[in-house]
Formats: structure tokens, C-alpha cells, sequence
């Protein structure tokens, strides 16, 4: 990003620097002016709908209020509030149980599905395509698959259980399964996104390193563990960062298959901060959840990165 | 990061082209036992969602269910057409698209050029600024926003889903990005030509920007289409429902009615299937660039 310093000077001025004092002071000012023509527009609208709301997310952390009666201050009571909140810290546990299974997951998804999509072989854009299309289903439509799929009376995956002599199970109905199948369906729907990642690393890998190990005799696996793979460390890297941000946000789906149960036992974070707020129209609390999930998320992004850097594997 | 994301950006690109069938190779490669499988398994949703909406409803919830419908049956799709408001429903998330859309590519590719090429006090600032709020949740802004939009008197209505999407922070920065990958030359030899800015901005580099204007285009497509927690907010009036919200709230009341859920599935999707299936290129490339769906 160059420096405001730039501006009337070097060969891109657009006007003649020896054109006296004030005119060059109006010029200035038209091209400012100009410039934010540009930008304001859309500046206005992100910022107005980002920063501003941020804010006034933080000052209503410190009400309590239902969005009727009176706003009352109460300072630090609501974050005080949650740190012992019973209710609050399942909903955690619950969302990481997601992240820990959904993001190891995903990873290795993508990176197996990459290297597996990554050859000039017949089909192979048959291939690509079954598994690239679940990326554009919603979660609604997601949702009532997976309700439809996984259902214990009529659902095909119980139906292929019994087929082969399995128990039946009772899916997004049994408190300790549930999650497993919100994560099954997820990786479906999003393992496109983590293998186009590493399908465009895996192009990026130059072709000297792969034809210097195999002078050098190395078998396949070797190339791919010694070679290839310390390659892949920024886009792991990136990817990880990327995806437990998403999973520690997860609701849309949890909401069109669960709504939060059975028992509760689906209730992520950003669901209770759903349901203190709209269901309720607890703005306070419901802010502060907000404020400790983004407290969580910078959390998180910090340690990756900071690791990361330690480790040499930079992917910022 | 903005580096990863634009190598990830060109080599999605290549990659999207680059793996192709050679000709007159026949040898039998290993990695069909791992591919056809997997690749299966993947289609099995939708092909039971297919399957599922042209199903006699009984079929659906019979025991063991059958693997395929004995007859072709458009029961669901009639039940979703005369008993429920689903095409209000898709014709606002047609206007909430194509509106996020329009405004998206306006809107960004202005601000992307101004924040890439043109000099301005607060640039710096301005631009700064936008990319940082990438980094907040949007669950962060949820509840401020829906107080702001009903003293407004937006909620309920079709814009309380429209304006959120009218720009983004990402769209803008994805257009800076791009318009800072052209060489100065062309704006130069427009300004020789006697162009002013917008003349140039017009004219000269807007054309140019077509790849990064279909990126912007699709992510803003599939994220206003799949769109459910803001209008689950937002919109409580079964008028101005977008078609995601219709269809989550199928799940709580229509549970029985598998046909009739699963053709509004088939309904609800459909229409981004096939432009992903014509336009599956880009698509990636939007894919590599972007960390959407949460």
C-alpha cells in the first residue's frame, strides 16, 4: 500500500506541479473530492453496517435491556454473568467438540480428495464435479437432507446398516451422535472449499523438488511426506485458521436439523446467542456472548499465527 | 493474506483447467477405486433428493424404504406450488440476489478502484479501516443491526434482507486487489487520450475486470442465496420469506411431508446447481478466493 506522500509528486501526477499555490491547493481538494466519490458509496454502507454496530454491540454488553423497557447499566455484570453460566460453557464445550471433529476432517478431506483429484486420468471432471456440487447447497436444503438421510425409521443410512447387518442407530436423535452427523454433513457440503485450496498448493509445488527427489530415489510416499507436504504448510495453515473461525460460528445448520437438541447436546454458541436475543430478548447478554465468541475467534487467530510464524511457516 | 489469496486465486484458475482426460490414454488408473466410491458417496444426497421428490409421498416414510420410487410422482411438487407461498418466496430471494448483485458489482468495483489507483486524503486510512472489518463475526453485529433496522422500520420487509448485502468489506477488497495487479500504463494512455477518471474508470479498466467481476458476482450470489440467519432475524412476515427461510421452516411444520420438503429442496437448489454446472470454472476460482459459508 503506497503512502499519501506519493500524491502530486513522481510521473503519475496528473497535473502540472508549477501551476501556482492555489490552484494546486483546488486541485488537491477536487482530488480528494473525487477519490471519495469513488469509495464512499460502499464505505459508507461496510462501515456504517460494521464498525458502528460493533460499537454499540459493546455498550449494549453492559445493559440489560429487552429492547422495550429501559436500558440499565450494569457495567461488567453480564460478562460476570457468564463466566459462571452453566448453560453457556455446554454450549462451548459443544462447539468445540464440532471444531475438534470437523476441522481435522476437513483437512484431511481436502488434502486427500486434492492429491486424488490432482491426475490426468479418465472421468476425472465427473469426479471433480460430484464432489465440487455440494458446495452450493444451503444449509436449509443441507439441513433437511441430512434430517431425510440420517433419520432412524426410513433414513437410507440406517437402511444400509441393516443391509449389512449392523444395529441401526439413532443419528441427529441420540444426544451422542448428533454432533457427529452435523459434522458429516458439513464436511459434505464444504470439502469443495478445502480441496480447491490445496488443489491450487499442489500446483504450486515446483516441479525440481518432485523430479530432485525421485533422482534421489525416493518412493511416492516418501516424495509426498519429505517433498511435498512441508510445502503444503502455508495453505494448512491458512485452511485451519479459516475453518475453526467458521466452525466456532456454527448455527445454520445445527439450526435446520437440531434446533439445539437432542437435549441440548447440539446447542453451539452462536445458537444460545440466537436464542438469548431473539427468543429471549436478552440484547445485553445476548452482546456479550457476541463479544466472548469474537473474544474466541481473535483468541484462536493469534495463537495460529504467532505459532506458525515461530515455526517458519508463515501464511499471513 | 492477500498474497496467499491471490496465488490461490490463479492456481485455483489453472487448476480448474489444468487436470483433463489426455487423449488416447487407456491405461487404468488405480485411483478409480478411490474416486468413482467417493465420488458416489458424495452424490448420494442429492440423488436421494431428486429421487425423494418425485416419490408416492407413502413411499417415503415406508418401512424398509424402497431404494427407488415405483412410479414418478409430482405430488410434492404440486403440494409445494398450490399449498405454500414458495413462489413469493423465490421471487424475493431472486430480488435479494439480483439486487446484492448489482449493487455488489457497482458499489465494490468504484470503491476497489478508488482505494487501488486514485490518490486521496484518508485512503489510507479508509481502506485500512474496511479490510479490519473482515475480521468481525457477523453474529457480533446481528443484534445491533436488527435494533437498528426496526427503528428503521426495515424489519419484516424484503429491504431488512437487501441492504445488508448491498457491500462488503471482501468485495471491496477483492476488486483493490485486482485493479492493483494492472499495470499503470493503460490509465496512462487513457489520460493521454484526454479521458478524466470516470472516463477511464469506464472505458479503459471496468472491461478488464470482467474475472474478477464474475468472482465477485458468484460469491455474492451463493452467499445472498443460501442466506438463513439474518432473514431468520430480520424477517418474520411469511411475505417477504426469502426461499431458505421458507424452506427451514418447512422443517419445523411440514416434517411429515418428506415429498413436499424435498421438492422445495430441489426447488431451492436447483437454480444454483445449474449455474454452477455452466459456470463451474469461475466457480472454483470464486471458491479458491473466498472463505465463505461459515
Amino acid at each position: 500500500m503506497s503512502t499519501m506522500t506519493v500524491r502530486g509528486r513522481g510521473g503519475r501526477a496528473d497535473r502540472p506541479a508549477a501551476s501556482g499555490r492555489r490552484r494546486s491547493r483546488v486541485a488537491r481538494w477536487r482530488e480528494d473530492l473525487g477519490g471519495w466519490l469513488f469509495v464512499a458509496p460502499a464505505a459508507v454502507i461496510v462501515l456504517g453496517l460494521s464498525i458502528f454496530p460493533a460499537g454499540w454491540a459493546f455498550l449494549l454488553s453492559l445493559q440489560e435491556w429487552d429492547g422495550f423497557s429501559e436500558p440499565e447499566f450494569v457495567g461488567g455484570d453480564n460478562y460476570a454473568e457468564l463466566i459462571t453460566d452453566a448453560d453457556f460453557f455446554s454450549a462451548v464445550q459443544h462447539t468445540g467438540l464440532y471444531t475438534a471433529m470437523f476441522v481435522p476432517m476437513s483437512l484431511f478431506a481436502g488434502l486427500f480428495l486434492a492429491v486424488a483429484l490432482n491426475r490426468r486420468i479418465r472421468f476425472i471432471g465427473l469426479y471433480r464435479t460430484a464432489i465440487f456440487v455440494p458446495f452450493v447447497a444451503s444449509a436449509a436444503a443441507t439441513g433437511i437432507l441430512s434430517t431425510y438421510l440420517f433419520s432412524p425409521q426410513f433414513g437410507l443410512v440406517n437402511n444400509v446398516l441393516r443391509t449389512i447387518g449392523l444395529p441401526a442407530q439413532g443419528w441427529l436423535e441420540d444426544e451422542s451422535q448428533a454432533m457427529f452427523v452435523i459434522a458429516l454433513m458439513s464436511l459434505w457440503g464444504q470439502a469443495a472449499f478445502t480441496t480447491v485450496l490445496y488443489l491450487a498448493a499442489l500446483q504450486d509445488v515446483p516441479g525440481e523438488l518432485l523430479e530432485a527427489a525421485r533422482l534421489d530415489g525416493a518412493n511416492r510416499w516418501q516424495t509426498f511426506w519429505r517433498v511435498v507436504w512441508p510445502q503444503l504448510a502455508p495453505v494448512t495453515v491458512f485452511t485451519a485458521i479459516w475453518q475453526t473461525i467458521g466452525s466456532i460460528q456454527l448455527f445454520d445448520l445445527v439450526y435446520t436439523t437440531t434446533r439445539g437438541g437432542p437435549l441440548d447436546a447440539t446447542k453451539t454458541i452462536v445458537y444460545y446467542l440466537w436464542e438469548q436475543a431473539f427468543r429471549r430478548l436478552e440484547f445485553g447478554y445476548g452482546s456479550a456472548v457476541a463479544y466472548a465468541l469474537f473474544g474466541l475467534t481473535l483468541l484462536i487467530t493469534i495463537g495460529v499465527v504467532v505459532y506458525s510464524r515461530r515455526r517458519g511457516t508463515e501464511a499471513f | 493474506m492477500a498474497t496467499i489469496l491471490s496465488n490461490a486465486a490463479t492456481a485455483g484458475a489453472r487448476a480448474a483447467e489444468a487436470p483433463r482426460p489426455r487423449r488416447g490414454k487407456r491405461r487404468m488408473s488405480g485411483w478409480h477405486f478411490v474416486l468413482a466410491p467417493v465420488s458416489l458417496l458424495f452424490a448420494i444426497p442429492f440423488v436421494q433428493m431428486f429421487l425423494a421428490s418425485v416419490s408416492p409421498a407413502a413411499e417415503l416414510i415406508a418401512y424398509p424404504p424402497p431404494l427407488v420410487p415405483s412410479r414418478i410422482d409430482f405430488g410434492g411438487f404440486i403440494a409445494l406450488f398450490t399449498t405454500t407461498d414458495v413462489v413469493r418466496w423465490l421471487a424475493n430471494s431472486v430480488i435479494v440476489s439480483l439486487s446484492a448483485i448489482v449493487s455488489h458489482l457497482v458499489l465494490c468495483s468504484l470503491a476497489g478502484y478508488g482505494f487501488a489507483r486514485l490518490k486521496f486524503r484518508g485512503r489510507t486510512t479508509g481502506i485500512f479501516l474496511i479490510i479490519a472489518t473482515i475480521m468481525i463475526p457477523t453474529q457480533l453485529l446481528m443484534i445491533p443491526t436488527y435494533i437498528l433496522f426496526s427503528r428503521w422500520g426495515l424489519v419484516d420487509g424484503l429491504g431488512a434482507a437487501i441492504v445488508p448485502w448491498l457491500a462488503s468489506a471482501f468485495g471491496i477488497f477483492l476488486m483493490r486487489q485486482f485493479f492493483l495487479s494492472l499495470p499503470p500504463e493503460l490509465e496512462e494512455a487513457g489520460r493521454i487520450d484526454g479521458g478524466n477518471r470516470w472516463q477511464i474508470f469506464w472505458h479503459v479498466i471496468l472491461p478488464l475486470a470482467k474475472p474478477a467481476l464474475a468472482t465477485l458476482a458468484i460469491f455474492t450470489l451463493l452467499s445472498s442465496w443460501n442466506d438463513l440467519v439474518w432473514p431468520l432475524i430480520a424477517i418474520n412476515n411469511d411475505e417477504a420469506f426469502t426461499v431458505q427461510l421458507g424452506l427451514a421452516n418447512f422443517q419445523s411444520t411440514r416434517r411429515t411431508q418428506w415429498e413436499l420438503l424435498m421438492a422445495g429442496n430441489v426447488v431451492a437448489t436447483l437454480p444454483l446447481i445449474l449455474f454452477f454446472l455452466f459456470a463451474q470454472k469461475q466457480f472454483v476460482a470464486t471458491m479458491t478466493l473466498t472463505g465463505m459459508k461459515g
